[in-house]
């Protein structure tokens, strides 16, 4: 049983981490495209409108992968969470059927037209294809977000005799508290994503001394959103999302946080240590004194409780994944506005295209976004556990009764395996699109 | 309103079978009959921009199973584990064959990704034939052991298959001969459909010869149709009980024949298009006759000590159902308009319509 339960997670996790590493990418970058794409319309400057079509592209391929990548993610629930999905599909099976629905026939059908239809539709209309594929896949991850919501913290709901939770209040899915910060948070992260990758190609480009016009173009784009979106990500997004945490979920908060004892006279923010589980401690920490509590509560001495406040059946199972998910999350978001407002600073004195070390730090920065949204997430999931359903339904609870370890193993294999295939093609073919550029798209 | 939500799912997938069976024919045509790369272009051209949002359908139809009814989905995905894996993996193959194909000019490469595109297609057709079979066999629900249910009764597991290969035997498997031939009839049934597909969306110089392979396997599927209704009391001993019950069922059988002997005509088509009409219309009475003749039942048990899983019995509480019908309908006003959108776009001959390589 403890066995089947870990393969399970194993590959609940496997799967959605490879399957968000396409879609925080598409859903930033639709953004960007429809920019790009409304620049030309009002400048009619060819390099607008071929940038579009470039980041297209990239668009298509990153959305081929989230699409093939994201059917498992259905699959798994009735799989592999069988009773997970029985008890609670009444509810979150609403917020998934809409998603498809919803965004996924208006994506899927608009992107089509996109890719194959400039000719066909021109250029208004090949704008609003563009546009109505940005809001399908915006659409996409409000629904998903919804339904993470509804888990992280239920509403609506009332639970039956034989254990079933159902619908009550259709509206309390969508006016959730934990929705709406959630959401933005996770959108202005996926805009950092791709705000990142933009840049970083166009700095790749400027420091190779190729398609030399659009790299400026990338590279200017990239940072500016990439300054907005770092900001936003943090403040107010992050700051509501975390306020958030610590009013309905304070165990899992002072886990992220590391804080084992209540303090009196406010809490300090921890900015690096490891948590020990035994001692119940912070290792080798370096901390601000009560900052946490400002930041928490704007009182420089609130009390924030501790893990010691609460019964260790409820913490949180992976206590210290959880600490440094958390930490590397905010860390790299710090990063994230220091360099963007570097790059801004020396875009505005216009030197920004000369200045070669922050155009490497800009695309050795490329990998980092994507470990931030990860761990954000991991945060978020590694927080709620053990439970599926917070403080209703445990994780032990909802796997499949019939499904053994091993067919979980092997499905697992299965899946690292294919995954591996799909990971290596992709680079492959992201890196003969980025190779190629932009330039040579007049001619094709 | 269990039976609105699932004639909406019903709807739904006959629609995901007729628009992503073609793809799975064009998949199946594109192996064993295209031998130039123009053949094979026109046939990856004809489903190029419409394949994603006919995936779709499946995606969508999934959310609905689960939202209208959970207890099926639960019970029958972890139950058919192993098959929905395999489904998941070519379907993932699939893709990946459609997509990649045309991003690298290399002789190997073209050659691996057709051959993924291909095979995947044909096995997704037969798995899904597999799937339909099972359906209509049942399982052994609550995975009784000796005259005691060793689960709750709405759940069981099917290996891929059992050594004796029987329908019947104690311990079931997803491959039996009966499922088997439900496969088949599938693989036949889709190629053909592929075929009209491609007749109707191209001009390509393999158009001819596909007229004659769908004349050809026409006749194979009377002959596999025949053979499949004549043995189906080995598994039910009264099928049509139903549709003597209920004598306007009989509309389904008389939709399916309409397009199996409406195929016949292929090679005299005036105008393209109407032997894919035929062939969806084969696709759309086949499904809805089965359905029909297990209804209310959507999983039989072959057990007698767990009662059968009808749609009753699986689906979720009333408001849900009672409010989801509010979006839904929003929903498939829109759906219905991409589709004509999409459709308008890029309709007539493929080969006519100037769009970009992909």
């Amino acid at each position: 049983m403890e066995d089947m339960l870990f393969y399970d997670r194993m590959q609940f996790a496997f799967t959605i981490t490879f399957h968000y590493l396409f879609p925080q990418l598409t859903m930033g970058l639709s953004l960007l495209i429809v920019y790009f794409k409304w620049k030309f319309l009002r400048t009619h400057i060819d390099k607008y409108n071929d940038a579009a079509k470039f980041w297209m592209k990239i668009f298509a391929l990153n959305f081929a992968m989230g699409v093939v990548t994201g059917i498992p993610m259905e699959f798994q629930f009735g799989t592999n969470w069988a009773k997970f999905s029985e008890l609670t599909g009444g509810i979150i099976g609403q917020t998934l059927a809409m998603e498809g629905m919803f965004s996924f026939f208006l994506e899927s059908s608009f992107l089509g037209l996109f890719l194959f239809g400039e000719k066909l539709l021109g250029h208004k209309l090949h704008f609003l294809t563009g546009f109505l594929v940005f809001l399908g896949s915006w659409a996409s991850g409000y629904l998903i977000i919804a339904t993470h919501s509804w888990m992280q913290y239920p509403v609506g709901y009332e639970v039956l005799e034989n254990g079933k939770f159902v619908l009550n209040n259709f509206g309390a899915l969508f006016s959730n508290p934990w929705l709406l910060p959630s959401y933005l948070h996770n959108q202005a992260a996926s805009m950092v994503t791709s705000s990142f990758v933009v840049a970083a190609i166009g700095a790749f480009y400027i420091l190779n001394n190729k398609h030399h016009e659009f790299g400026k173009l990338f590279v200017k784009t990239g940072v500016i959103f990439g300054l907005i979106s770092s900001l936003l990500v943090a403040f107010p997004t992050g700051d509501l999302a975390a306020k958030n945490v610590v009013k309905h979920q304070p165990v899992t908060f002072a886990a992220m946080e590391g804080i084992f004892h209540t303090e009196d006279g406010g809490s300090e923010i921890v900015l690096i240590g490891q948590p020990n589980i035994r001692e119940k401690k912070l290792d080798n920490k370096i901390a601000v004194p009560n900052i946490l509590s400002f930041l928490t509560y704007q009182d420089w001495n609130a009390e924030i409780k501790g893990l010691d406040q609460f019964d260790p059946d409820v913490y949180p199972t992976n206590i210290p994944g959880l600490y440094y998910a958390y930490h590397i999350m905010v860390g790299l978001g710090t990063i994230f506005i220091g360099l963007m407002l570097l790059a801004t600073l020396q875009l505005f004195r216009k030197k920004l295209y000369t200045t070669k070390w922050i155009l490497w730090a800009i695309v050795f920065m490329l990998p980092f976004p994507y470990i931030a949204n990860t761990t954000g997430w991991y945060t978020a999931e590694l927080g709620r556990q053990p439970w599926l359903v917070y403080n209703l339904l445990r994780t032990s609870e909802g796997a499949s009764p019939t499904v053994s370890s091993g067919n979980t193993l092997f499905t697992l294999l299965g899946f690292i395996g294919l995954y591996l295939l799909l990971g290596l093609l992709f680079l492959m073919l992201a890196g003969k699109i980025i190779n190629k550029g932009p330039e040579l798209e007049k001619h094709a | 309103m269990e039976l609105f939500w699932y004639i909406v799912l019903m709807t739904m997938l006959a629609v995901y079978v007729i628009l992503d069976g073609y793809d799975f024919g064009a998949g199946i045509v594109h192996l064993f009959f295209s031998k130039t790369e123009q053949d094979k272009k026109a046939i990856t051209n004809a489903i190029g921009p419409f394949w994603d949002a006919n995936e779709v359908w499946l995606i969508a139809s999934g959310g609905v199973l689960f939202f209208a009814f959970p207890t099926l989905y639960a019970s029958s995905f972890s139950g058919f584990y192993l098959p929905l894996m395999m489904i998941l993996w070519l379907l993932i193959f699939r893709a990946i064959g459609l997509e990649l194909r045309g991003q690298v000019h290399n002789k190997m490469w073209e050659a691996v990704w057709d051959k993924a595109f291909g095979i995947s297609s044909l096995l997704l057709a037969l798995f899904f034939g597999v799937a339909l079979g099972n359906v209509v066999r049942g399982v052994n629900l609550g995975g009784v052991v000796d005259g005691v249910s060793t689960h709750e009764a709405h759940y069981f597991f099917l290996p891929l298959w059992n050594p004796s290969f029987s329908p019947h035997s104690e311990e079931l498997g997803v491959i039996d001969w009966f499922t088997l031939l439900l496969g088949i009839i599938s693989v036949v049934a889709l190629t053909i459909h592929g075929a009209n597909w491609i007749i109707y969306k191209t001009n390509s110089d393999l158009n001819e010869k596909l007229k004659t392979v769908v004349f050809n396997l026409n006749i194979a599927l009377v002959a596999l149709v025949i053979i499949s209704v004549t043995i189906w009391h080995i598994i039910e001993p009264n099928p049509f009980h139903n549709f003597i019950k209920t004598p306007m069922l009989w509309i389904f059988p008389l939709i399916m024949l309409t397009g199996l002997f409406g195929t016949f005509k292929v090679k005299s088509f005036k105008k393209h298009g109407i032997g894919f009409l035929f062939s969806s219309l084969f696709l759309l009475g086949g499904l809805t006759s089965t359905v029909a003749s297990i209804f209310p039942k959507v999983l039989p048990s072959t057990n007698n000590i767990n009662p059968d899983l009808t749609l009753y019995n699986v689906a979720a509480h009333e408001y849900g159902l009672n409010i989801g019908i509010y979006w839904f309908a929003i929903a498939v006003v829109l759906v219905a308009a991409y589709m004509f959108i999409q459709y308008k776009v890029f309709s007539g001959k493929m080969d006519d319509v100037g769009y970009g390589e992909h």
